[in-house]
This record gives C-alpha cells, structure tokens and sequence, in this order.
C-alpha cells in the first residue's frame, strides 16, 4: 500500500508511512524490531519492492539491443529511470547520470578515470572524515600516478577545520573529494562553502553524497559540484545500483572506465570506437531491476516531502541527542552543529561490541566498529562505536527503546 | 576416530549450567562471569603473531603444546567474546591435539550463542575456532 500524499507543509504521519515498509513490522529475539542502522542500509517501501516484481513479471529483457517488444519496454523503463533521477538532482541533461553498482563505484570511475591525466606532484584533497571508499580509491590512483594525498583534519567536534582547509587547498590540487555528510558521526559539511572556494582555485569537486540522499534531495546545479556519488539501498532503493552524476563537458573528456558491451560505438581488433554519454561509461548488461526499483525510491521520496522529512528529522535528531547523552557514561562522538540524526556512541568503557550485541538481543540493531572509517577513528583516539542512525520512518519511541537497551546494556557491562 | 569423551563430557558441564537461567539476560551474564576465570594470556604476548584477525573486537589467543596436550592462553577486551573463549578453553584447554582438531563444539548451539558462530558478527569465535583446529591439526601432523 502507498501512502497519500502529504502536502510539504504538514508534519509527517510516521505512523502511517511505517506501513509502507514491510520489513519493519518483525520481532527480533523476540522483541519488536527497531531498526537503527540506516546508514548502513535503509528498509524499502512496498512501492519498491512491487516494482521490481513488476519489472521481472512483465518487462524484463536487456536493455539498448533488441528490437522486440519487451526489449523496448525494459529500454524505456530503465530510460524513463534516468529522467527522473537527473531531475530529482536537477541535472542539466539526464546523460549527466551515470548508473553504476553504487557510491564505491562512482568514486572508483572518476579516481580511474579522471585520475588518469594526474601527473606527480599533483595532490588529492580528502577529510578525516571520509569512508574507506572515498579514501582507498584516491590512495590506490595516488600510487600509480606518483600523486600525493592531502587529508583535511576534522576538530573534535567532528567538523571539519575550515582553514586547514583553505590551507590545503592549492594549485596543486587537482579533485577534492569529500563526503557531504558522514557516515559515521552524521556531520554534514559546509559543502557549498567548500565548492566555492575549490572553484575559485579551478579545483573540481567530488561529493559523496551516500550519507545525503536518504535525508533530502540535492541540487546539483546550485551545489555547481562536478561530480556527485550516491547509492540506491541508502535512500530505500535496492541494492547494487548507485548514481555517479558528472557535469557534461568534464564526462565527454574522460576516458571510458570499463570496457564490453553497450560503452562501445564500433569495434574491430584494428580498434574500437566509443559510445556516447551515458552510455560509455556503462559497460555491460546494467542493473536494470536495480535502476527501476530506484526509480521507485525517488518518486516515494518525492511523494512523503522532503520537506516534512527534513523539518521531522531535525527534531528526531535533536531528541535522540538529548535522550542519549542524558544517560550518565554515555559519549556521543560527532557533535556537530550541523547534522542528520546519526549517534556514534560510547558507554562508559564499555567495548562497543560487546553494547551492540546486547542491543541486538533486545531486538535494537545497531552497528558497532569502525564504520569503514579507520582514519577517523584513529583521530578519535577509539577503536570504535556503536552507532545508531536513524532515518524518517523511525519514532521517538524507538529512541527511548534505544536509550532503555543503553541502560540495561550499562547495568550489565559496567563492572 | 571417534570423538573425545572428556571434551564431551565439559561440554554437558557447561550445557547444564547454561540451563539454569530461563532467560538470555541470565544466560549473557553467566557468561560474562566465567570471562573472568579465562586464563589471561601474558601482556608480552599480545603481539600480531596472536592475534586473531576479523574481530572488531581485539583477540589473542597463544596455544602451547606440552606433553602431547594443548593449552590454552587469551584476552578479549570486549567482555562478551572473552566469556565465549573462557568456554572454548574450558572445554579444549589440555586435550590431546587430535581431540581438538575433530572436537564438533556442539556445545555453543545448545547454550544459545549459536549467532556468534556467524561470520558477520566479526567477534572472531568462528575465526578462533578455526585458528584452534589448524593449529592442533598442524601439532597433530608433527607428532
């Protein structure tokens, strides 16, 4: 069942927009489930799931090659999923959208492809606060070109030190790269700042906007970013399938990334001529249930409002702050005076392991560790958190089951 | 070869203990006790070499072959992975090598705590029990 529309101005029934997504309504150890890791990935509405039924019952065929029927279905659909994502982000033209298996490959495709032209002594400008997937990629490019990378400290609020930043960056620096909200502590970053700033200097640059998308659309064109990097399972699509946005005239000067199928114009072992924009860039038989289903996801979004999911989240956010920190021992680590309702964690001295394997038993999925962001721990000083992250289908009672699970957790750890 | 009956035998021990508690909080803070008795492996030896990879927690564990037995030391500084190696040294800890390499550990399953043989729970049970085997496998083949 979807849910009606709801006009941007008023509040948001979370009630109601819960029965949209089936996998909420389980028992885990015999507890209500709450759900609590929508960083890692988010639950997917029923209009999702039964579009992708849909595709595979009566539309499924490759994409781009028959002259059939259903071949022409599966083309327009995958196609129609195009234009609607590159007007979700306002893109100029929907050969700006890249489809890819998601934000890791995005990043990989511009660090293969982009990168290819770097020269040493050229530098990578990163954060501290990065993924592994916006760091790795950059470090592997940095080793093949002779390049150097340049990471931004963050402050101990989880901020990013603005003028380390404008200190790094120089001529020399040929991308920055940093994530426009991060997974692990929920800081979102000064990012339009930042891009004017890069501009100024001729640097492009690159947002991971993983960690953005499931809590409001982007715009692209005001943002002026050259490149933007998102996944379909974090914004309540599918697995496997994620969005590398690139401004046109910086994509047509890229060299393709991966070869096969589709990316290709002509080919014969004298040489291969390359297909046109997008689909140069996408090798292969595409995740066309995947790009459809997330199809699916934007148009729900657009139906709930961004809007209300914003105004809701910024009080979720809020009352989780106040209801966790009031736990006496408990250490949010991320305090940022901007953020999204992520709540990276310490009790007391308490292993983050041991916290979250509680909180499982009462029926609270977390995640504990490192988040894939080891850098940022290290600055931390921690080998880790638990991290709640939250995401607009979630209550306020969900946060009291969180902070009650803290406290048994507490009287059961703390020795 | 058939398999050890004192190992099976601790494995009861521990399986009858374990059924006192009705409920899993009962039964986690049992095991969270018996962490306590684990045979702490000494500070000199928490080095790479011991460590137990693919945990998010930090595990060593340092086997020693003395007399045909193996024994067991370790440390775990999250206190729910440290009771889970209390019981797997409880059960292991002085048996014959061949004993150990075969032993099945059925006993994990039938206190509760079979999620922690996942692999994705990355508390490294499933990896320390893999470690163990290959190791006793390997005094084994040497003897």
């Amino acid at each position: 069942m979807d849910t009606t529309l709801t006009p941007a101005t008023a509040a948001l029934n979370v009630e109601l927009l819960r029965k949209d997504f089936p996998a909420l309504h389980q028992s885990a150890h015999d507890h209500p489930l709450v759900y609590l890791d929508n960083a890692a990935t988010t639950q997917k509405p029923q209009s999702v799931i039964d579009r992708i039924r849909r595709y595979y019952e009566s539309e499924n065929s490759n994409v781009h090659r028959g002259v059939h029927f259903l071949s022409q279905l599966a083309t327009d659909a995958y196609e129609g999923a195009r234009r609607t994502i590159a007007s979700y982000i306002n893109a100029s033209d929907p050969r700006e959208v890249i489809f890819t298996r998601g934000t890791t490959e995005s990043i990989n495709l511009v660090a293969s492809s982009y990168g290819a032209s770097f020269v040493p002594g050229d530098e990578v400008l990163i954060s501290t606060m990065e993924h592994h997937s916006n760091i790795v990629p950059w470090q592997m490019l940095c080793e093949r070109r002779g390049c150097t990378l340049k990471v931004i400290p963050v402050s101990d609020e989880g901020e990013i030190i603005y003028e380390e930043f404008e200190r790094l960056l120089s001529e020399r620096t040929k991308i920055l790269a940093v994530c426009h909200t991060s997974n692990a502590l929920g800081t979102v970053n000064p990012i339009q700042r930042m891009i004017r700033d890069a501009h100024a200097l001729g640097v492009p640059v690159l947002i991971d906007a993983a960690q953005a998308l499931p809590h409001g659309p982007m715009d692209v064109r005001e943002l002026d970013c050259d490149f933007l990097c998102f996944s379909s399972h974090k914004m309540f699509g599918p697995t496997g399938v994620g969005v590398l946005y690139g401004k046109q005239d910086l994509l047509e000067s890229l060299p393709p990334y991966q070869g096969g199928g589709d990316m290709i114009e002509s080919v014969s072992f004298e040489g291969t001529t390359y297909n046109e924009l997008p689909h140069r860039f996408e090798a292969g038989t595409p995740n066309i249930a995947g790009v459809i289903g997330l199809e699916a996801a934007v148009k729900y979004l657009q139906k709930v409002s961004p809007a209300a999911i914003s105004s809701y989240e910024a009080e979720l956010t809020d009352y989780a702050t106040k209801t966790i920190s009031s736990i006496d021992g408990v250490r949010i680590v991320g305090t940022a005076k901007r953020k999204v309702p992520v709540m990276s964690f310490l009790v007391g001295d308490i292993h983050p392991y041991d916290c979250g394997t509680i909180l499982d038993r009462l029926g609270i999925a977390v995640r504990t560790g490192h988040h894939c962001t080891q850098p940022l721990m290290h600055r931390f000083g921690i080998p880790g958190t638990a991290r709640a992250s939250l995401a607009f289908y979630n209550t306020f009672g969900e946060v009291d089951a969180l902070a009650d699970g803290i406290r048994k957790a507490k009287s059961m750890l703390m020795r | 070869m058939s398999e050890s009956t004192s190992i099976r035998e601790r494995e009861r021990q521990i399986v009858d203990e374990f059924s006192m508690f009705d409920d899993w909080m009962g039964r986690y803070e049992y095991l969270i006790e018996l962490g306590s008795d684990l045979p702490l492996i000494e500070d000199r030896y928490k080095t790479d070499e011991f460590k137990i990879k693919g945990c998010q927690s930090q595990v060593w564990l340092r086997p020693d072959y003395r007399n045909g037995r193996v024994y067991f030391r370790a440390d775990s500084d999250a206190v729910i992975t440290k009771g889970l190696i209390a019981l797997l040294v409880r059960v292991l800890d002085g048996e014959l090598p061949a004993d150990i390499a075969t032993a099945p550990l059925r006993f994990i399953d039938e206190i509760g705590m079979k999620e922690h043989l996942s692999s994705t729970r990355k508390n490294g049970l499933a990896s320390m029990i893999r470690q163990i085997r290959s190791y006793a496998s390997s005094v084994t083949a040497e003897a």
